[in-house]
């Protein structure tokens, strides 16, 4: 789950690493306010997206009318596909100096680690590999100033005392905000030096949603369509995606394979859901509610009975069937496993001959789709 | 160290890890997963030889007793494996619960376990010098044998192809299709879906290249990460041929599909990559799951 950098540099800030002056605005006489307050600023939007800078949600403005001005534009603007509803008014630091400095799991090494470049405020991507440092903590004992000693020393600068005292606590507060608060990503880029201090430019953070349970006070951040909403609150996977053959599968790695199918044979997925194991008839049925109401060409069901039951599934079809009079989408259903007699026999009452074959049904739908009219809808 | 040498009627058969005498508990065995799949283990031959449930120690459940802790399960009985159902926030203290009480083999079912709490108990089951199955995976089946987790008990009988593979819906259908061809397997492991897992595809790959009733291996992969990169390093030093297939060819590049270890990120872990080290590696790549029986078929025939 990313969240704002406002909130991230408010996690920082809580451990320690001070981001420059600012303020959160949500109207353009507010972000006037705040930089008559501040002086020159920075006003950046809030959007879940890293490439600000290039798509002009970074701005500079040096009196209170420009901030407003500025403000305007940004605020309620669409930068890469997300709403700008709020701003982030800072002041404009006299920066001296820039790194690069993150906290992020290793998978390979199965630990955190630690990256640090001198090279901060571009993009790390382009960052020649010999001026990146990588240090792995161990899972167990976590991080020691001792640690951060070193990754200051092996950063190989000419600093004097104060900077590499306000160097190490940097590192050891970003540490901390990525092992107390469950993050799989602190990124900080650029973390500047601004006379004797050091200050945290920007904040990229994601939290472990699976630790959202014991992360109660990090504010709830929505990055989700309307649909991917409303599978999310009954449990199931959902994304969406830009084709005509919506996908209802059991388990994340056949639901993948089944999109790549239907490319593979020359269709194109509406949309990846996986509903999971031991799925029962109502949420089974609501999912493929979700389905209908994106008004696909094809609806491909496979189910692949172990946990997950083939007459309950078929139950669930027959249900949204008899609720929604009539289904006139065409469906293509391929069922295999725990009970597969039971379904294949309660489909037939619905009128649906239900495959075995797995890669058969999918050259199916996808010439069902291919030969569906548009607007075909239920 | 875990490769045992099994004789069932005069002939002797090897597995990876777990064999027919492998003794196992359930943790979480009264829950709605823990108790419905400890009937299908079971019923498979495994031998489940106890449970633990904190407050339900006292009854027992298709015949198995159920106790408190994993202390007391060990001053009754001996075990060779655990196999976690308890539910993902409490899932750290019952996996280093098994590790502390010296379980060798701790095979981990649960979904959504904090990330963080997967990197203490891993770190913690290498020190222990135990093997670590998942987060989040179908668990192991030895062919005929053992069963710990929760493959559908049809799909897999005695053969000669070693299968490994992060997801598990998509091994029982791989799994299918390769019975209905006519190859059983001799091993079947589920290394997870979580980007952090225990035991890794080189090192079950290893245990294969060394197990006599293993021919042949099927890696069952997925975009993200570079498990498989890193797989592909030993598959090119290895004898026995691979036949691998990866899911997710299609999926759009910072969309997560469900499994947490199946996001792009900056362009490593991209289906290209993948397929790209495994084939320079000499493995054969199907591009859809209907293939590896006939790439299978064509090397074992």
């Amino acid at each position: 789950m990313r969240i704002f950098e406002y909130m991230g540099k408010e996690l920082l800030n809580c451990f320690g690493l001070p981001a420059p002056k600012g303020k959160v605005v949500s109207c353009a006489d507010e972000a006037a306010l705040a930089a008559t307050e501040i002086g020159p600023v920075v006003i950046k939007a809030q959007i879940l997206s890293g490439k600000r800078g290039k798509s002009g949600g970074i701005r500079f403005a040096n009196t209170p009318a420009e901030a407003k001005s500025i403000a305007l534009e940004l605020l309620g603007a669409n930068i890469q596909g997300y709403l700008v509803e709020k701003l982030l008014v800072e002041e404009k630091l006299a920066v001296d100096q820039e790194f690069y400095l993150a906290v992020t799991i290793d998978e390979g090494t199965k630990s955190p680690v630690i990256i640090a470049s001198n090279q901060g405020g571009i993009d790390i991507e382009e960052v020649p590999e010999n001026q990146i440092l990588r240090i792995h903590t161990d899972a167990e004992l976590g991080m020691f100033p001792f640690i951060a000693r070193n990754i200051v020393r092996r950063l190989g600068l000419d600093l004097n005392n104060q900077h590499r005292k306000e160097l190490v606590k940097a590192i050891l507060a970003t540490y901390q905000v990525f092992q107390e608060k469950d993050a799989i990503l602190v990124e900080i880029n650029p973390l500047v030096f601004s006379g004797e201090k050091i200050f945290a430019a920007d904040a990229k953070v994601i939290i472990d949603p699976d630790a959202r349970f014991r992360q109660k006070d990090i504010p709830y951040v929505e990055d989700q369509t309307e649909t991917e909403k409303l599978a999310q609150n009954l449990g199931i996977s959902y994304v969406e995606l830009k084709g005509d053959i919506a996908v209802m599968a059991n388990g994340a790695g056949i639901t993948m394979s089944i999109l790549d199918m239907l490319l593979y044979y020359g269709g194109t997925p509406a949309n990846f859901l996986d509903i999971s194991g031991g799925t029962d008839t109502e949420t089974t049925a609501r999912a493929l509610e979700i389905l209908l109401a994106k008004k696909p060409k094809v609806i491909f069901i496979n189910i692949f009975g172990g946990i997950t039951r083939c007459d309950d599934v078929a139950r669930a079809y027959a249900k949204v069937k008899k609720e929604c009079s009539d289904i006139q989408v065409p469906v293509v259903i391929r069922l295999v496993g725990t009970n597969q007699d039971e379904g294949k026999r309660i489909l037939q009452e619905c009128g649906v001959e239900a495959y075995t074959d797995l890669e058969e049904a999918a050259a199916k739908a996808v010439e069902l789709a291919a030969y569906a009219p548009a607007g075909n809808f239920s | 160290m875990h490769q045992q040498v099994i004789l069932v009627k005069g002939k002797v058969l090897m597995a990876i890890i777990v064999n027919q005498n492998t003794k196992v508990i359930v943790q979480g065995i009264t829950g709605k997963q823990g108790s419905f799949h400890t009937r299908q283990m079971l019923t498979y031959g495994t031998k489940v030889v106890a449970g633990v449930t904190p407050g339900k120690g006292g009854i027992t459940l298709e015949g198995v007793p159920v106790y408190d802790t994993v202390q007391e399960v060990l001053e009754n009985h001996q075990v060779d494996a655990t196999v976690i159902f308890v539910q993902s926030a409490i899932a750290k203290d019952a996996v280093l619960e098994a590790l502390e009480a010296g379980i060798g083999i701790v095979v981990v079912i649960t979904e959504h376990i904090p990330v963080h709490d997967a990197l203490k108990f891993i770190s913690y089951a290498q020190r222990k010098r135990a093997i670590l199955i998942g987060p989040n995976t179908f668990g192991i089946i030895s062919s005929g044998k053992c069963k710990i987790g929760i493959p559908p008990n049809q799909f897999f009988i005695p053969g000669p192809v070693g299968l490994v593979s992060r997801s598990g819906t998509l091994t029982y259908e791989i799994s299918e299709k390769l019975v209905t061809a006519g190859f059983g397997q001799s091993t079947a492991v589920g290394i997870g879906g979580d980007c952090v897992k225990g035991l890794t595809f080189t090192e079950i790959l290893k245990l294969f290249e060394a197990d006599p009733e293993t021919n042949a291996v099927v890696l069952i992969g997925e975009i993200g990460g570079n498990a498989e990169e890193e797989a592909s390093v030993y598959i090119k030093e290895m004898t026995k041929p691979v036949v691998a297939y990866i899911a997710g060819k299609s999926a759009p590049p910072e969309k997560q599909m469900g499994h947490a270890g199946a996001i792009i990120r900056r362009g490593r872990g991209t289906y290209q990559s993948k397929v790209k080290a495994l084939s320079e590696a000499g493995a054969l790549v199907a591009e859809i799951p209907s293939e590896v029986p006939a790439k299978i078929s064509k090397l074992l025939v």
